[in-house]
């Protein structure tokens, strides 16, 4: 099977390649790339595409994902969470241990991996939790982790608050060569909190989570990292002050890479007036000054990855009191797009942006994606950047239709998803 | 005039002109409350349904009492468990009410926003008895009407409110009616009460009640829960009742004539001494009197009432 894309721009970070060519597949691996790599040759077993206009890019990768299966299948499955990311232009798919059983154990790890495995869309990278049942008190087995499929550890939608067990996960995993991802976020600051803590929550009258309750936690985590010389990745990075500390903290060369979410650079507290419960998000909706900083933290490379911090819900998690309702937004499949304004507005290069969704994130995880090099796995990804379309939640792949971005008019779209060299989505 | 939406969601939706409608017509019922017999046909056959997520006494009989003197029927369903922890959610509930056809439904709620959600959802107007600790419209608006037949004005008086701002829906609606109306609003309480950027809503704030009743023509006292001892928002209730209540000592620093309010029900003793709440000053009774004016007020106009 052999697939000839031609005439895009093809965008590799990975090998500083941003222009027109075309790029051979074949065998679910990238031949070459380059100027007429078929001149000559006829072309009859397989199909050649006219990528005009678009743009080409190593397929993208999701390293932040919640894909609720097991446990939460009401929410979202393996195959359906698969499925939106294709859609949103993801080859692959990190997902996060916050399941029912929680990803602490080998089972759970070679549970996903078979799942992944029977729906066969995107590639779907586990990461285990960095304690047991992610209570933050005992290691889970890092080791037999890492040989069921596991290529990261972190206890997302929980901080590990006991120092000195974050400090022994760094050690023990940077001897499996292992990202900790960790979730920054003091529970004691945080506590009753459903918001961000400011003007908005005063007027609103709804408890505020504040900035501090993050920053404390990276300031406590770089630190830690810094002392142990473990690399460390913080996720979903959301105050000027926690961008500040991880910016400060690159500069005395501390291993750590950040990460935020689109809806951080994309919507500021100001949206949680309306009660609408898709705003309610973990961490919160920031400031405007938040949402600044993050923009300028992308920009200046303080933050190496855009992730969707994918959360689905369902209905009934969400059509309730705005106290009660479940925090998380559907990310996948518009995660792309609201990057992409990042592009429009002048805040990042295309090459810039497509390495935080793309060659970083691989480095972070330690896997073998990320590129267009000739040999490497033929996941691909094709963007429309003219493409204007408007975000609506019930064409969702994902069972979670929760979003605050529905009737956004976005321009620029994922055409085409190629995993393995196979398209597993396609809207040319 | 007419009010401009079904509902009554939080005094900061209301213009100026709003509430000088609903307090002028609120002054025009007053009198209904005092006749031998208490009732006027204004709304018969419209039937009001009180939502109380919320214990509440004095809110939900002075509602009712309005729905009744207006000749409306009411009906009254307590939850004493939130929504969620009974199984039904809040939007069922509603719909079941809405598919019975009720003209007004009155909501009292813990979250903040759940009356907004019944908004969007039902036909019916919705008046918010108090959602979390964001809006309680009705309140204001029978503070505000006190404070007018007091004083006669609402602008150009300085008003302190003295408490627990940061959980108040009290100081909220206050804040945000009273500066509509042109009054000057100084807020103090424990600087663990003050919630952050209270400023952005246009008050002063203190952490010491001395300088913000200072010159007050008007000092309104906030009931203090006694479990935020256990939250560290203060050490004591003796420390609060020390340092924070209003006294005889204390209430020198305002204005001779200023006047004294609270919404209830009082904590004697602990943010208000027993003998400034029983005391010339004290206007807090008529805070009563004027609720179920100000209910009937809303019920009307909402009910398609007008002022001429």
């Amino acid at each position: 099977m052999t697939l000839l894309l031609k005439g895009g721009r093809v965008i590799d970070p990975s090998r500083k390649v941003d222009g027109q060519a075309d790029l051979l597949i074949e065998n679910g691996k990238i031949v070459s790339s380059g100027k007429a790599l078929t001149k000559g040759k006829t072309f009859s077993d397989g199909e050649v595409l006219d990528l005009n206009g678009k743009w080409v890019v190593p397929g993208l990768i999701d390293m932040h994902t919640h894909l609720r299966e097991p446990g939460f299948e009401y929410k979202e499955t393996i195959a359906s969470g698969s499925e939106a990311a294709v859609a949103g232009g993801f080859c692959s798919v990190a997902c996060m241990p916050n399941t029912d059983p929680i990803n602490d154990n080998r089972s759970v790890t070679e549970f996903i991996g078979r799942k992944a495995a029977e729906c066969g869309l995107a590639n779907v990278y586990p990461i285990a939790a960095i304690t047991m049942k992610s209570e933050g008190a005992f290691l889970s087995e890092f080791w037999d982790l890492k040989d069921a499929g596991a290529i990261g550890f972190s206890d997302d939608g929980k901080p590990v608050m006991n120092a000195a067990v974050l400090r022994r996960a760094l050690e023990y995993a940077s001897s499996l060569d292992m990202p900790v991802i960790v979730h920054c976020e003091d529970k004691n600051l945080s506590a009753g909190g459903v918001m961000h803590e400011g003007a908005v929550a005063t007027q609103l009258g709804l408890s505020g989570i504040p900035a501090i309750a993050e920053e404390i936690m990276v300031a406590r985590d770089l630190l830690l990292a810094e002392y142990t010389g473990a690399s460390i990745h913080i996720a979903h990075v959301s105050t000027a002050g926690a961008v500040r500390l991880i910016r400060e903290a690159k500069s005395r060369g501390v291993r750590v890479t950040g990460e935020t979410a689109p809806h951080y650079f994309s919507l500021a507290d100001e949206a949680l007036r309306s009660f609408d419960t898709n705003t309610k998000v973990y961490p919160p909706l920031r400031s405007h000054e938040d949402c600044k900083a993050i923009r300028e933290g992308l920009s200046d490379g303080t933050l190496d990855v855009i992730a969707s911090d994918h959360a689905p819900h369902a209905r009934t998690d969400k059509e309730v009191e705005f106290d009660y309702a479940a925090s998380g937004l559907t990310g996948l499949e518009t995660s792309l797009a609201l990057s992409l304004k990042l592009v429009a507005e002048g805040a990042l290069t295309a090459s810039d942006l497509i390495e935080k969704m793309t060659l970083n994130p691989a480095r972070i995880l330690r896997i073998p994606k990320g590129t267009l090099a000739a040999g490497a796995d033929a996941d691909i990804t094709v963007i429309d950047p003219g493409r204007q379309w408007t975000i609506d939640r019930t064409l969702f792949r994902s069972r979670g239709k929760n979003t605050p971005f529905h009737g956004w008019i976005m321009k620029g779209k994922p055409v085409l998803t190629i995993v393995g060299g196979v398209i597993r989505y396609r809207d040319v | 005039m007419k009010l401009r939406s079904k509902d009554i969601l939080g005094i900061k939706d209301l213009s100026v002109d709003e509430i000088t409608l609903i307090l002028d017509t609120a002054d025009s019922f007053l009198e209904v409350s005092t006749r031998e017999i208490k009732k006027v046909p204004t709304l018969r056959g419209k039937s009001v349904i009180n939502l109380f997520y919320e214990a509440s006494t004095r809110t939900r009989t002075s509602f009712e009492i309005a729905a009744k003197r207006l000749s409306a029927d009411a009906i009254n369903i307590s939850a004493s468990t939130s929504s969620v922890v009974k199984g039904e959610t809040l939007i069922d509930t509603a719909r079941n009410i809405e598919a019975m056809n009720p003209d007004i439904i009155v909501i009292r709620h813990s979250a903040a926003g759940a009356p907004h959600m019944l908004a969007s959802l039902l036909r019916q107007s919705i008046i918010n008895a108090g959602d979390g600790a964001h809006e309680h419209p009705t309140q204001a608006l029978l503070d505000m009407m006190t404070i007018r037949s007091r004083k006669g004005r609402i602008a150009g008086l300085k008003v302190a409110i003295v408490g627990d701002i940061s959980h108040s829906r009290v100081a909220r609606s206050n804040i945000y009616g009273l500066n509509k109306m042109g009054a000057r609003v100084f807020v103090a309480g424990p600087a663990t009460m003050l919630p952050r950027d209270i400023d952005t809503l246009g008050v002063v704030a203190y952490s010491r009640i001395d300088e913000a009743i200072k010159d007050a023509d008007i000092v309104m006292m906030l009931r203090i829960q006694t479990e935020r001892e256990k939250q560290n928002l203060f050490p004591s209730l003796r420390e609060y009742a020390k340092y924070f209540s209003l006294n005889r000592k204390n209430i020198a620093l305002a204005r001779e004539d200023c006047i004294v309010m609270h919404p209830g029900p009082l904590n004697r003793g602990v943010e208000i001494s027993p003998d400034i709440a029983d005391g010339p000053h004290s206007v807090i009774l008529d805070q009563v009197t004027n609720g179920v004016a100000v209910r009937m007020a809303l019920l009307y106009l909402l009910t398609g009432g007008s002022n001429s």
